[in-house]
């Protein structure tokens, strides 16, 4: 990787933009699994390899799956928070191996929110 | 053709295979031949169909009946009710949440409505291993800034106006300590980042560096440009093994990106940073001591003046902030100072955050402007106590440093003066809620525990005024203290903030003296009446229930593992002493505090 000017900041952001974002990047579905030391101490990496599974399993390309640190509330950990396109992102707490699972075959693939798991729905 | 009269499909993702629907299946098939239903019924396995948390699931035709939450023993009533007799076995069918209730907004859960995230804006949104994600929100803009529109001068004098205080603690003012280190004369100068969060019960270090590294990097660049300063170091303890590996990853991924190194942002600026792992000494979280740690000498602090500035890292002036600190500095650069100052109070601006933990509903981490209340913090972010017989008894704010706070003073804001007032510290910002099961004296001799046992020794006052206290407190919470042992912790105590070297001696008295403060009679209770009156020191409890206080509800009688209490239905449980282990078991299960 050449060295950046600072021209090429804003150039990463345009394309990270485009990578990430849902509305641009063709993708549906943002899935990010929150892996700080608190996440992954009561179990984030099953969560984030039921899903990476739940996503082998099926044909889709346009679902994104990412890691983020801590949300702040480690003591509802392991979460996730998942993103459909032009929907607001919902935060789920409390997670396990087939909460995930379903999470991601009924909210991630059809739409409908598990309503029992999630904390809260937008951002910040 | 062979027709099937009923169609049974059971579920075999990997989510239902994971909660027994193979055994299920299993037993399910073994059931049917047993009652000769084989060929009438047919078994089919299909794919996931999502109720994965439901699993096994199991979905019955022609009547399209839903099954879930099954296990083998569910088998033979099953096939004997359902598949022989036609009566559906309505225990196991799938139940709809009878009203959907509406999820909340973010900002409608208290948790996180009363937050306002500046050092942690990132939490939780980008990819902590990303540079490009970091860069997507308008990271390391702020760098660019600094190196291309502004002078040294202009930098710090941005820092001082924000009037951002040192977040590890001491409170000093940032901007003040740029300035002196940018005035200091000398070639080589370093900037530093304290990552050695000690305290018991504080994180919030930790999780800036896993969630957020590259905001670090980019705070100390700027700052190696406002000082002049080309090597910078970060200290962090080995036991935050994924803090060193994210941040390790932020500066490769800075230094491939021409964001560190030579010729930064092709500025013709050069600042290259390092980790250097502490092995976790509590002491090396003090700035000499840290020092000297990084030159390779054993970490232990030494008389100030000179003070870092002018002398600090291999004699050279060094500026040393917090990874909190850091954080808020390319923010500050890039939105101005005067934005900053106009969050927090008159005394102190900006935003704080504070490990939350204890006896707490929701643990986590919680960044506030300053001058919000503890009360707040504790009962509208946290949650209160999550144990609803027991009372809020006090918050110990600045771990070991500092003090605790009761009730009365909960409304007091979170001020760095303020909170000096109410006999605690700031602290770097962990908060430890505790409810009315916590013995002061215990919790004043757990953390003098912690200051005479992280002790460097260096000098007298601390290495056995230390130990002198750890052996009074002790002596109280085993039922042998006297009167005189108060006043002498009193005078101890005294002695030691006067005359130790470092602020780890110098804090160190602050727990037993604030809880003497608030909680004077609780010593004396341990001391003259020989009770302990949270029920915590063994060595003060008789284990004998109050035959008053008893409803007779039979709690500690489940609970006791060596079956040393006899209880029977209407009449109060009585506790046979040669059998007690003194586990404290039913002690902790009463909620009527029967057990004296």
């Amino acid at each position: 990787m050449a060295k950046l000017k600072i021209s090429d900041l804003a150039k990463i952001k345009d394309r990270v933009h485009q990578d990430t974002s849902l509305r641009e990047g063709g993708a549906q579905v943002k899935i990010t699994v929150h892996m700080g030391t608190c996440g992954i101490a009561s179990g984030a990496r099953t969560i984030l390899n039921t899903v990476m599974d739940a996503l082998g399993e099926t044909e889709r390309t346009d679902i994104i799956v990412t890691t983020s640190g801590c949300a702040g509330l480690c003591s509802h950990e392991p979460m996730l928070t998942l993103e459909r396109l032009g929907e607001e992102p919902i935060k789920y707490a409390k997670l396990d191996e087939a909460k995930a699972r379903q999470i991601f075959m009924r909210h991630a693939l059809e739409g409908e929110v598990q309503t029992d798991w999630a904390l809260a729905k937008g951002t910040e | 053709m062979k027709r099937f009269r009923m169609h049974m499909l059971i579920c075999g993702g990997t989510g239902c295979q994971a909660a027994g629907s193979v055994e299920f299946k299993e037993a399910l098939e073994a059931e049917l031949k047993k009652q000769d239903a084989s060929d009438e019924v047919a078994v089919v396995e299909t794919g996931c169909n999502g109720f994965c948390a439901m699993g096994p699931v199991l979905v019955t035709y022609p009547e399209g009946i839903f099954y879930v939450g099954l296990t083998d023993k569910d088998v033979p009533e099953l096939v004997e009710e359902h598949v022989l007799k036609g009566r559906p076995v309505e225990r196991l069918f799938y139940k709809e949440p009878s009203a959907k209730e509406l999820i909340p907004e973010m900002n409608d859960i208290p948790f996180f409505a009363h937050q306002e995230l500046i050092a942690l804006r990132n939490r939780g949104v980008l990819d902590a291993e990303s540079i490009d994600e970091y860069i997507a929100r308008d990271g390391y803009q702020a760098l660019a800034q600094a190196l291309t529109q502004m002078t040294p001068e202009e930098i710090v004098d941005e820092v001082k106006k924000s009037d951002l205080r040192g977040r590890g603690g001491g409170g000093f003012p940032t901007g003040l300590k740029w300035e002196f280190c940018q005035k200091a004369p000398g070639e080589q100068k370093f900037v530093l980042c304290n990552a050695d969060e000690g305290d018991p019960g504080a994180f919030m270090d930790r999780s800036i560096l896993e969630a957020d590294p590259h905001s670090v990097v980019e705070g100390m660049t700027i700052a190696a440009k406002a000082i002049g300063s080309s090597v910078g170091y970060v200290y962090c303890r080995a036991e935050y093994p994924l803090a060193v590996y994210r941040l390790q990853l932020a500066i490769d991924q800075a230094k491939e990106y021409g964001l560190l190194g030579t010729n930064i942002l092709d500025t013709g600026f050069d600042f290259d940073l390092h980790i250097y792992q502490g092995a976790g000494a509590f002491v090396c979280g003090e700035e000499t001591a840290l020092m000297r740690s990084i030159e390779g000498k054993r970490g232990m602090p030494r008389p100030r003046p000179p003070f870092p500035a002018q002398a600090g890292l291999w004699n050279k002036p060094t500026i040393l902030n917090n990874v909190e600190t850091w954080a808020n500095i390319p923010q500050i650069i890039s939105k101005g100072g005067d934005w900053y100052a106009s969050i927090g109070t008159e005394d102190s601006k900006g935003t704080k955050v504070f490990a939350l933990t204890g006896h707490i509903h929701n643990i986590g981490l919680v960044e506030v402007p300053m001058g919000t209340t503890i009360r707040s913090i504790i009962y509208d972010i946290g949650g209160g106590i999550p144990k609803k017989h027991r009372k809020f008894k006090a918050v110990q704010l600045g771990g070991p440093s500092g003090g605790c706070i009761p009730e009365e003073y909960l409304d007091t804001p979170c001020e760095y003066d303020a909170i000096v007032k109410a006999g605690a510290i700031m602290g770097s910002g962990g908060m430890i809620v505790m409810d009315d099961s916590t013995c002061m004296v215990d919790m004043a001799r757990f953390f003098m525990d912690f200051v005479q046992d992280e002790s460097c020794g260096k000098c007298t006052p601390c290495r056995e005024g230390t130990r002198r206290m750890l052996q009074i407190l002790e002596k109280i919470c085993d039922g042998k203290g006297e009167v005189s042992d108060i006043e002498t912790l009193e005078e101890l105590s005294a002695t030691i903030q006067e005359a130790s070297l470092c602020g780890l001696g110098q804090t160190g008295p602050n727990p037993v003296l604030s809880t003497l403060r608030y909680f004077k009679e609780e010593y004396e209770a341990h001391v003259i009446d020989k009770k302990c009156p949270a029920r915590t020191c063994v060595a003060l409890l008789d284990f004998v229930v109050n035959e008053e206080a008893c409803t007779k509800c039979g709690v500690c009688f489940r609970a006791c593992p060596v079956d040393a209490i006899s209880w029977k239905k209407k009449e109060p449980a009585f506790i046979h002493l040669d059998k007690c282990i003194q586990c404290k078991t039913c002690i902790d299960k009463c909620k009527f505090d029967a057990i004296d």
